[in-house]
């Protein structure tokens, strides 16, 4: 499945830097949105961050059933 | 050296040890032997019209043209030195159907046939490859498999990547030269499959039903590396191009080619030049998407101070106000201090004592006030100012 978090994360990350830097949001407003959009940004970084490519091939068994096994280079 | 053979007589490389004659004591070498079947190519056909479709043509130095020269079952390669191609102009591009004038030969280096060429002309229709790509091609557009309005969007960040390419060729260590760099949180499911030869097109539409049996796939990328005409013929192929149109996901086609779009290409949601191209079209690029968050978290931040710079600002507004209001009500605080002490001193029962007064207390702490308080021989107790007195009433009042 796509990383959709990832990408919703982003849109609502830009929704709340636009709403925080208008001028019309309370403080009390201004900082749950402030908080959401720290969480949002650490789960954001936190998809980003490196990781270990994982490359596997699918192979087909004579019964027709397909495998998927660990490639190494 | 002299054929070891005359020419007009077929030569038995297996006519039997036993039948050596004294003068050739050993087998022919390589050389005596191309050479032999190049002195027979040469005498069998001297100068031949024959007619062919142009297939990667490479053109060197100021003109030598390399190509191959083939129909439906076979092929010759040819060359065309610069003093004739002169007199053709412009290369023709790969599937032209020409005629050529020319003198087989045997190469005698890599001990191939060779057709060198010294006049070209083209003939009326195009290439049988080129005729054959047109037909399937008439056939998926009537399907609507072109169309527009079939092509579907790459996803913005696929967790599951499939790949349907040769298991051998350079393109799939570029592929995952991509993915490390570019996206290294997606899954990559490389389907093997044969891309060229006349098992390719069978070859490639199994890996890409795999792919359509797989659960999850988010995406899926066909193609191979670079080739020559021939090479790349499967990604014309009719069932091949249906396969790619019938694919559950959006689709990028990266066949790695020079001059036309492959079938293929048309087909595919998404063309890309080389399959490291259709990597870069594939994956979200983490740098760029590390800075954005980056530049939206100093966004974030730089929000929340302005606002309670704002709030800040109106508080320390409203602040001296306050204290602009309370101080005029009450003054100095410290005169007012001194004030207070004033009054309080004023209270102070001492100060009466100072000035004469005393105060009589019966033994057990009560004030008298009166007459009847006190009765003859009543001791008592006289406050004044710096202590007490003993004292005794005389008599009744």
């Amino acid at each position: 499945m796509t990383s959709e978090s990832l990408s919703a994360d982003l849109r609502r990350l830009e929704e709340i830097v636009r709403l925080l830097e208008a001028d019309d949001t309370d403080l009390d407003q201004a900082l749950l949105l402030f908080e959401e959009g720290v969480a949002k940004l650490r789960a954001a970084r936190e998809r980003l961050s490196e990781a270990e490519l994982k490359v596997q091939r699918v192979l087909e068994d004579a019964a027709g059933q397909l495998k998927v096994e660990d490639l190494s280079e | 050296m002299r054929p070891p053979s005359r020419a007009d007589r077929p030569v038995d490389l297996f006519q039997g040890e036993t039948a050596l004659p004294p003068d050739r004591p050993t087998a022919f070498s390589v050389s005596q032997l191309i050479a032999h079947l190049k002195g027979a190519v040469e005498n069998s056909a001297r100068q031949v019209w024959i007619k062919g479709e142009v297939s990667s043509l490479k053109s060197f130095g100021k003109g030598d043209w390399y190509f191959t020269l083939r129909d439906a079952e076979s092929c010759i390669r040819c060359v065309m030195w610069k003093t004739y191609t002169a007199k053709v102009g412009e290369p023709p591009p790969d599937g032209t159907e020409v005629y050529a004038l020319g003198n087989p030969t045997v190469w005698e280096k890599k001990g191939e046939l060779k057709f060198p060429v010294v006049v070209m002309l083209p003939t009326a229709g195009t290439g049988l490859q080129q005729l054959g790509k047109e037909k399937v091609r008439a056939a998926l557009e009537k399907d609507g498999l072109f169309a527009p309005e079939r092509k579907r969007p790459l996803p913005e960040f696929p967790a599951v990547l499939a790949v349907v390419t040769s298991q051998d060729g350079a393109a799939l260590h570029d592929i995952i030269i991509v993915a490390r760099r570019r996206w290294p949180r997606v899954r990559l499911l490389i389907v093997p499959a044969q891309v060229q030869g006349d098992g390719a097109p069978a070859a490639l539409v199994r890996a890409i039903g795999r792919v359509n049996r797989l659960e999850g796939v988010d995406l899926c990328v066909v193609g191979r590396g670079g080739g020559s005409r021939e090479d790349l013929l499967a990604f014309d192929d009719e069932r091949v191009c249906r396969a790619i149109a019938a694919l559950r996901m959006p689709s990028i086609s990266a066949v790695g080619h020079e001059t036309d779009l492959s079938l293929a290409d048309l087909v595919a949601d998404v063309r890309a030049a080389t399959p490291s191209a259709a990597m870069e079209l594939a994956l979200p690029d983490r740098a760029h998407y590390l800075r954005h968050a980056g530049s939206l978290g100093s966004r974030l931040a730089h929000g929340l101070r302005r606002r309670t710079e704002v709030l800040e600002a109106r508080l320390s507004r409203s602040s001296d106000r306050i204290r602009t209001s309370i101080g005029r009500r009450i003054g100095d605080p410290r005169a007012l201090l001194q004030r207070l002490a004033g009054q309080l001193e004023a209270l102070s029962p001492l100060k009466v004592l100072g000035r004469g007064y005393s105060v009589a207390r019966l033994a057990d702490g009560r004030v008298i006030r009166r007459r009847a308080d006190l009765s003859a021989g009543t001791p008592f107790r006289l406050r004044v100012s710096d202590g007490e007195v003993p004292a005794r009433a005389e008599g009744q009042a």
